[in-house]
């Protein structure tokens, strides 16, 4: 039919018509948005793994049933709009020092659920000293920590989680340790720190490490009731657009080339 | 605890201001000559009023911290000395950006660089135009005795609220030093009710709550200026104070704010003992500067002296103020020296009187 030549109750009764033909019924639902989950449309790439990071975060507060009592830091990077998709207070923090901006709020709310979610550049470069310091104090909340190997936000630069021989528009010919130093397994170093209570790397790339992400995501929260330390849940994750590649590909590159520099699994586990 | 008379180092005494304005965080970093806030606070203000005060890793990660702790409504603080406050100036634009309340103190010290950890008055420019990037204002008072120390603390707070401004503490490293008699307000409620707009976790009574300073739509963030801007214009209407010390019958003008206002009275009364009428222009705020006040003193008197513990930075202000209508000399001593009255009277014996006779 064509929408031109339909009157509004025509328009009306059309969608009436779907509505009632639709499938999609309470009963055979089986995927739905997650209620933390804003419903608007994302402003990340197609095939990027910022997305899926942030439906993890927004079912496990729906899990718990804290969204009253969770407030999330955002930082710089291409996440830095993270607070239009999250039902919840947040927090805009300057580039690198969401974990200072969680300190404050954590130390003034400590009952709360406080979250912070941070790419690579901002995290282990610029943020470098904030997220070792907040670390090694024991600060009781919650790290995400977004590795894709580059900065996505500003157009492809390197990255300190850059791959030795990776391409960048900063290291267009790859990077080159001997001069831009080597990748900061920054996940590794935190777990050294006697503040640090569980720290994990996961992945998001196959349905079966979506999972292992959530479930990781999910005790981090958990613990935090504990007050027994910093949790960190690393996600190494692609980045199609500054990759040059599609999303298909990006993932296979992501399995080929990230994960054998940055193995998953837990790196510290919950001592007692 | 009730008001109480006690004799105390200005950067203590602040800091007892601080627990007893019923602050609920205070984060800083060691820094010559103000650490004695943060070590005060370290002794027994957690134990008195279970306020927070937490030594952070860098200047940087103070204000980010306050930063954090003011986005949920509560009365936080943080101090420094000139070369921390540089490092702020970021966060003091985020806060400034996102209207959060919270009190800032600078105890200035001579710079550049490293300096020196004697007094100085060099980052008035800093302070009252807007340190950091971007077009925001801070609400900057400056103390001119360790009474007046603890009274902006209270103060401070409650314009930081009023407006959801910043609010700056602009003293230095004598007046952070000296000992006097002060008397301490009596001890006020930590807060317990939450602000309507602060990041504590969503109930579902209300939106959410998020604290934010970007705005990718040029013409969004140009209204968000301007909602700013008229915020100024507000405080710079109901928030300017100055004082003027015998300046009815003046001929001469000494323009000062802080420590060096008090050296400048007794400069003042130097002259007037030799028959020569001094008044001191003390500007109490700085931002909001009493542009106006000083003004229409312009009318009365034969010429201004500005003095000041650097090469002339409020001089600006003052140009701006007298508008020509007047002569103005300035005197500036820097590195950590501070100007004695004898030599403030005979430069303005020699700048101004002399040439004006
Ligand atoms: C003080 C400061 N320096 C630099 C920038 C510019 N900047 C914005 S995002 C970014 C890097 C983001 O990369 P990353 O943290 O890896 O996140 P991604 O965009 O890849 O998700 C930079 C350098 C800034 N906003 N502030
Ligand atoms: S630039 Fe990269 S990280 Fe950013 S949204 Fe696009 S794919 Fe994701």
């Amino acid at each position: 039919m064509n929408e031109k030549t339909m009157t509004a109750e025509e328009d009306l009764r059309f969608e009436q018509m779907l509505a009632e033909e639709s499938v999609c019924t309470k009963e055979n639902i089986v995927f739905d948005r997650t209620d933390t989950l804003i419903d608007t449309n994302m402003h990340y790439c197609p095939g990027c793994g910022h997305g899926v990071a942030h439906r993890l975060i927004a079912e496990v507060i729906d899990e718990l049933d804290i969204q009253k009592d969770t407030i999330g830091v955002a930082p710089v990077g291409c996440s830095v709009l993270a607070y239009n998709y999250l039902n919840i207070d947040m927090n805009g923090a300057a580039h690198g020092r969401a974990a200072a901006v969680a300190t404050g709020i954590k130390r003034v709310l400590p009952e709360k659920y406080v979250f912070t979610y941070q790419g690579d550049g901002d995290l282990a470069a610029i943020g470098t000293g904030e997220t070792i310091h907040a670390c090694n104090r024991g600060e009781n909340f919650l790290i995400v920590f977004i590795n894709n190997g580059i900065y996505g936000m500003t157009g492809g630069q390197m990255a300190p989680t850059t791959l030795p021989g990776m391409k960048s528009t900063t290291s267009p010919e790859g990077r080159d340790i001997v001069t831009m130093g080597s990748p900061l397994k920054i996940t590794e170093l935190i777990a050294q720190l006697p503040g640090t209570y569980y720290v994990t790397r996961t992945a998001v790339n196959s349905p079966v490490n979506v999972r292992k992400a959530k479930a990781a995501i999910k005790k981090s929260f958990e613990y935090q009731k504990l007050n027994k330390g910093t949790c960190l849940v690393e996600i190494v994750t692609n980045c199609p657009s500054n990759w040059k590649m599609n999303p298909v590909e990006s993932n296979k590159w992501l399995e080929d080339n990230m994960l054998p520099f940055y193995p998953l699994g837990d790196i510290k586990k919950p001592s007692n | 605890m009730k008001k109480e008379f006690r004799l105390m180092k200005g950067n203590e005494a602040l800091a007892e201001a601080a627990i007893r304005a019923g602050c609920d965080a205070y984060f800083g970093y060691p820094i010559t000559p103000q650490s004695e806030v943060l070590e005060y606070l370290s002794g027994e203000a957690a134990k008195r009023t279970g306020m927070v005060v937490l030594q952070a890793e860098s200047e940087i990660a103070s204000i980010n911290m306050v930063y954090g702790a003011a986005g949920t409504g509560k009365r936080v603080m943080t101090s420094s000395s000139s070369p921390g406050m540089s490092l702020m100036q970021e966060g003091i634009s985020y806060i400034a950006c996102g209207e959060l309340p919270c009190l800032l103190v600078n105890v200035q010290r001579g710079g550049p660089g490293l300096g020196t950890i004697q007094p100085g008055q060099a980052d008035y420019l800093q302070a009252v135009k807007g340190g950091g990037h971007g077009d925001y204002k801070v609400i900057t008072l400056a103390p001119s005795t360790v009474q007046e120390m603890v009274d902006f603390v209270g103060e401070g707070f409650e314009l930081a609220y009023k407006y959801r401004n910043p609010v700056l503490i602009l003293t230095d490293g004598a007046l952070g030093q000296m000992m006097e008699k002060v008397l301490l307000p009596e001890l006020r409620p930590r807060k317990t009710e939450f602000e309507p707009w602060g990041s504590t976790g969503k109930t579902p009574d209300r939106e959410r709550n998020v604290i934010y300073t970007l705005s990718l739509q040029p013409d969004v963030m140009e209204q968000w200026n301007q909602r700013l801007q008229a915020k100024y214009r507000i405080i710079e209407e109901n928030e300017t104070r100055c004082e003027l010390i015998d300046c009815e019958d003046a001929d001469y003008i000494l323009v000062a704010y802080g420590l060096v206002a008090r050296i400048c009275q007794k400069a003042a009364h130097i002259a007037r003992d030799k028959g020569i009428k001094v008044g001191v222009f003390r500007p109490i705020t700085v931002y909001p500067y009493p542009y106006a006040e000083l003004n229409k003193i312009a009318d009365k008197v034969k010429g201004f002296m500005t003095v000041e513990m650097n090469a002339g930075q409020m001089l600006e202000d003052v140009r701006l103020a007298v508008n020509g209508k007047k002569p103005i000399e300035f005197y500036g001593r820097q590195g950590g020296m501070i100007p004695s009255p004898e030599d403030i009277f005979h430069k303005l014996e020699e700048k101004i009187i002399g040439e004006l006779v």
